[in-house]
């Protein structure tokens, strides 16, 4: 009992805050509309196929505000141990594991949020949206932003201090963007980086958006739903445990 | 069960040094205990031992009869904390935080109105409430706080230095709401502290704590009547021939009211019987052995005199090193 109300304020909490940023939610759907029209705007004389190369920007945009919003919600443990809150969480009689997952799925949460803000600008682009399209989307946008939730409580779990937020920034999230084919199709680009990306958890998420919104992708649903799904399962068990060995 | 804090050889070391070195102490239900002590004397520490949020190199305690060791949890239920550093959530309101606090030590639901209610009362934050953390002043911050680990009827609620870096005025107010919900909620409060003044007002017992090691416990009175008289300090005109002060130091041990002597360079402390009688006597004795007295008072002792007879320095020399003051200044920005 004590166990679920500790997920469920350690979750709401995170809503909370994300709630009465107003300005954090306005920036964090800004940026991935900027890309969306400048770059989608930029590259309208390229079509892919069937699709204009807006549309086909869409879902990986979506999926890299999942993947922005979650790992910093992540790592943002950091400034709870920084100004002294985490150590009321974790003096509290409520096990370690509890509060990781409410972490992670407020972190959660509020990624779906935002990633359902962007979808629901689809219109703009006529883009219709199904009622198959929409769930499979919101089950990507859950395994996915579980799984790079952990991935930031696993990064803050061992970070000393939020200075070394950027060379996170840098040299993790932005990889994981470029090497996912979120902003070009993987099948056409060289195949050292069609290598690489293959082993990108994003890639799958992406394609796997890309299936559901605009009917086009390159590996099969299921392919991609089991890739993330092990990802996320993979990630949660690594971060329950980092979570659970911190001081 | 008889005593709710009662430890036995607690000790804890990080690397070779000993910060808390076989502790025995033994709390009765009800009392405010202190832990008095310069920064670094280990009663941070010990506070932690007994949150369970640092596990003892040897020995052990018990809280409310529960083992620190074998049932964490149970001792986490049984205690509140305020933590020497702020460890609100400031981007959410006070009963916000409050609500969360309650929900994470799992307050029963149809309680938990009215006992944050209750609280906000105590603390005196009822119009205040409903506003972000970040709006409140230092001492509200605080209080808020103190509030926050009453909320789950803690048995035992420990403060660890709850007036640091805040202003005089705020910190006798802190002081209030300390003494006032002792009477209300009839809990045990330990509560560590650098402050002399803290410890004399608010504490029954206080235990004078350095280098881990206990070196004095018991009523803020009795431990002032340890050193059995008065303190008269006298200070003297020393000359580049001679220092007077150390001569006359010299010769008024031989007094026999005089129990000790304390040579500080040009001033000396003497502990007395019975300091107002003792004045004129070492003033005419001063003047036949040709010794000009600049200055003379008599006080009762403070817990600073208790504290340096047991350690032999001032509290104060140490209470303000670097990191202290940065932690201060931290606070007062917040």
């Amino acid at each position: 009992m004590s166990e679920i109300d500790g997920v469920y304020w350690v979750w709401l909490r995170e809503l909370i805050r994300f709630w009465r940023f107003k300005s954090r939610i306005l920036t964090s759907i800004i940026q991935p509309l900027l890309f969306l029209i400048v770059l989608g705007g930029g590259f309208s004389f390229v079509s892919l196929g069937s699709v204009n190369y807006q549309s086909f920007l869409f879902p990986g945009i979506i999926a890299m505000s999942l993947l922005f919003s979650s790992i910093s919600s992540g790592i943002s443990v950091i400034w709870d141990r920084e100004f002294g809150f985490l150590k009321e969480i974790l003096v509290a009689p409520v096990s370690r594991l509890s509060i990781f997952f409410g972490k992670a799925l407020g972190g959660a949460s509020t990624a779906i949020i935002q990633g359902l803000i962007i979808l629901a600008l689809s219109f703009i682009l006529s883009i219709v949206i199904t009622p198959s399209s929409f769930l499979i989307s919101l089950a990507v946008m859950l395994i996915f932003s579980l799984g790079m939730v952990s991935v930031g409580l696993i990064i803050a779990s061992f970070l000393e201090s939020f200075e070394s937020f950027g060379v996170i920034m840098n040299l993790l999230i932005f990889p994981i963007f470029l090497l996912s084919g979120a902003l070009f199709p993987l099948n056409e680009a060289p195949e050292w980086l069609k290598a690489i990306s293959m082993f990108n958890p994003m890639t799958y998420a992406t394609d796997a958006l890309r299936g559901a919104i605009i009917g086009t992708s390159t590996l099969p649903l299921m392919y991609d739903f089991i890739v993330i799904s092990v990802f996320s399962v993979v990630m949660i068990i690594i971060g329950g445990i980092s979570f659970n060995r911190q001081k | 069960m008889e005593f709710v804090i009662e430890t036995k050889n607690l000790t804890r070391k990080f690397g070779d040094l000993v910060a808390v070195d076989n502790l025995n102490i033994q709390v009765k239900e009800g009392e405010i205990f202190g832990f008095l002590g310069p920064n670094g004397a280990g009663k941070t520490t010990t506070i932690s031992m007994f949150c369970t949020i640092l596990k003892p190199t040897s020995g052990t305690a018990t809280i409310n009869g529960f083992d620190i060791i074998k049932n964490r949890g149970q001792v986490r239920k049984s205690i509140g904390i305020v933590f020497q550093d702020p460890s609100l959530d400031d981007r959410l309101t006070g009963e916000e935080n409050l609500k969360m606090h309650a929900g994470l030590y799992g307050v029963p639901k149809t309680e938990r109105k009215k006992r944050i209610e209750e609280v906000l009362e105590i603390v005196e934050l009822k119009d205040r409430a409903k506003s972000i953390v970040r709006t409140y002043s230092g001492g509200m911050k605080r209080r808020l706080e103190i509030g926050r680990g009453l909320i789950h009827y803690p048995k035992i609620l420990f403060l660890d230095e709850p007036t640091l870096g805040l202003d005089p005025q705020t910190r006798t107010h802190i002081w209030d709401y300390i003494r006032k919900l002792a009477k209300k909620e009839k809990i045990t409060i330990m509560l560590t502290t650098h402050y002399m003044e803290e410890a004399d007002e608010l504490c029954d017992r206080i235990a004078i704590i350095d280098h881990g090691k206990i070196v004095a416990l018991d009523t803020s009175i009795n431990l002032k009547n340890s050193l059995e008289g008065d303190l008269i300090t006298i200070e003297c005109k020393n000359t580049p021939e001679c220092n007077v002060t150390n001569v006359l130091a010299e010769k008024v041990k031989t007094l026999d009211f005089v129990l000790n002597v304390k040579n500080m360079d040009d001033k000396l402390n003497l502990f007395v019987k019975n300091g107002e009688t003792a004045v004129p006597k070492i003033l005419d004795f001063a003047r036949e052995n040709n010794i000009q007295v600049y200055s003379t008072s008599v006080r009762k002792p403070t817990l600073n005199d208790v504290f340096i007879k047991y350690t032999g320095r001032e509290i104060r020399e140490e209470g303000a090193d670097s990191k202290e003051g940065m932690r201060e200044r931290a606070r007062m920005r917040r």
